[in-house]
């Protein structure tokens, strides 16, 4: 089997894990919207968290794997490693857009106003920024080992600086809702829900999962194809 | 060992700034940009709703940050022409001594502006802060340590790639926010006469970015090199 078909293969696996995610959550809006009591306070507003959190899970994973693998890459020096990171930050970008529009929709009619500087918020905003910047990078660089190595630092560097972020903007005061699942004691949402999210987060991570297997894919195949104009070239 | 890393630092240093003091062009630009942005923001307000002191210390900063991210290029782009940097790396000199140097080269052109800057500031916004000085200047370089090495790590890689001058701030600014918030808050209390010990949480926030970043930028250097 040659490099081509395998990366055609890892495309194929990717689209069907995407297929399997795109069911999922067609289930979660289903659950979300009929099967899910209205949340008293928020009314039919509270439904798009089961969409806002679990974006906003996916793109910050997507973002911890992509630092991570920048780190490892430096040791290992393995350019398939450099690819998948890539490849998470741009899956990443696209989970935060989804997150940063979701969000200021709920706090319209919740908390009054599009948007604000609350703490949650700006961080995930400089984080998104961080890694658009990533992206933007690698796009300026030409040569692919350069540009492994680069993008690798800046990955590494904006894997540091986001707990610096948070601890700033936290200081800045925080509006935003405080956590229902993580955080010390039970969770605080009545089981129903609990369940829908965390269906719901399961569905956005494998959503992520097959994305990024494709992009991945297609990164392998755009490589190969600029090996095969070098070499047509020389 | 330690020794030999810093005359080569300081070497490389001293060759930059000697570059720049010939002709001075990098730091008479950096100043007036700087004196512009001290005026613009001046005039960036109401007056009759906002008073000099409660822009004072964002004007400062952002002044301060502005101006260095002009400068910042230079000690690479220096280095670009004729594949320099090439030649540098032949040297015995280590890479890390390179990076330290550029590092020490620029903190010199950047506190240079800064110290020009200042009285300028002071003149302009009309902010008592006399007393406070040393404090002033403690929190200054203590924030300027930390966006000139995250700035001289993200440049040297910049310098090589298309659109540097774009790319630097949009890469930088982000690394900016926990310096430049912190060095906000701190400057606002020193502007009113309060003691920094009431803001030590922020004064605690700068120092461990200084340690960590100054740390993970020369050990990331080399990195960047490996062609």
């Amino acid at each position: 089997m040659t490099a081509r078909d395998r990366a055609l293969r890892l495309a194929r696996i990717g689209q069907m894990i995407t297929a399997v995610a795109l069911l999922g959550l067609a289930g979660i809006f289903i659950r979300a919207l009929v099967f899910t009591p209205v949340e008293r306070f928020q009314g039919p507003a509270q439904k798009i968290f089961y969409v806002h959190a679990p974006a906003a899970w996916a793109g910050l994973v997507a973002f911890a794997i992509t630092g991570l693998l920048s780190l490892l890459y430096l040791f290992l020096k393995d350019r398939k490693l450099d690819l998948v990171a890539a490849s998470s930050a741009e899956v990443g970008v696209a989970f935060a857009t989804v997150m940063l529009t979701t969000g200021p929709i709920w706090g319209k009619p919740i908390w009054g106003t599009w948007w604000t500087w609350d703490a949650r918020l700006t961080s995930t905003l400089f984080i998104f920024l961080l890694f658009v910047g990533y992206l933007a990078l690698r796009n300026a660089v030409t040569d692919p080992g350069t540009r492994a190595a680069y993008s690798a630092v800046l990955g590494i560097m904006a894997l540091v600086l986001v707990p610096f972020i948070h601890v700033t903007v936290y200081w800045f005061r925080t509006l935003h809702p405080q956590p229902v699942l993580v955080k010390p004691g039970a969770p605080s949402l009545p089981g129903v829900m609990l369940v829908t999210l965390l269906l719901s987060i399961v569905v956005f991570t494998v959503l992520y999962l097959g994305f990024t297997t494709q992009r991945y894919a297609l990164a392998l195949l755009q490589e190969l194809r600029e090996e095969e104009f070098a070499r047509g070239v020389s | 060992m330690a020794n030999r890393l810093l005359s080569a630092s300081l070497a490389i240093a001293g060759k930059d700034l000697a570059i720049e003091w010939r002709t001075r062009t990098a730091f008479i630009s950096s100043m007036v940009f700087a004196v512009l942005v001290l005026a613009v923001l001046f005039f960036a307000r109401d007056p009759t709703a906002v008073a000099n002191i409660d822009i004072a210390p964002g004007a400062l900063w952002v002044t301060f940050t502005f101006a260095a991210m002009v400068g910042l290029n230079r000690a690479f782009l220096l280095e670009r022409e004729n594949r320099a940097l090439d030649g540098l790396l032949l040297t015995p000199a280590p890479p890390t001594a390179i990076f330290i140097g550029k590092v020490l080269g620029n903190l010199a052109f950047v506190g240079a502006v800064e110290l020009a800057a200042l009285p300028l500031f002071i003149l302009f916004y009309d902010v008592a802060v006399w007393r406070q000085l040393p404090q002033l200047l403690l929190v200054t370089a203590m924030a300027t340590v930390a966006f000139v090495a995250v700035g001289t790590l993200l440049s040297s890689m910049v310098v090589r790639t298309r659109f540097a001058e774009l790319m630097l701030p949009v890469l930088l600014l982000p690394f900016l926010v926990p310096p430049v918030v912190a060095a906000v808050q701190l400057t606002s209390r020193l502007l009113i006469g309060r003691p920094l010990s009431e803001l030590a949480g922020w004064l605690k926030l700068l120092a461990a970015f200084d340690l960590v970043f100054v740390l993970l930028s020369v050990l990331l250097f080399e990195a960047t090199l490996d062609e």
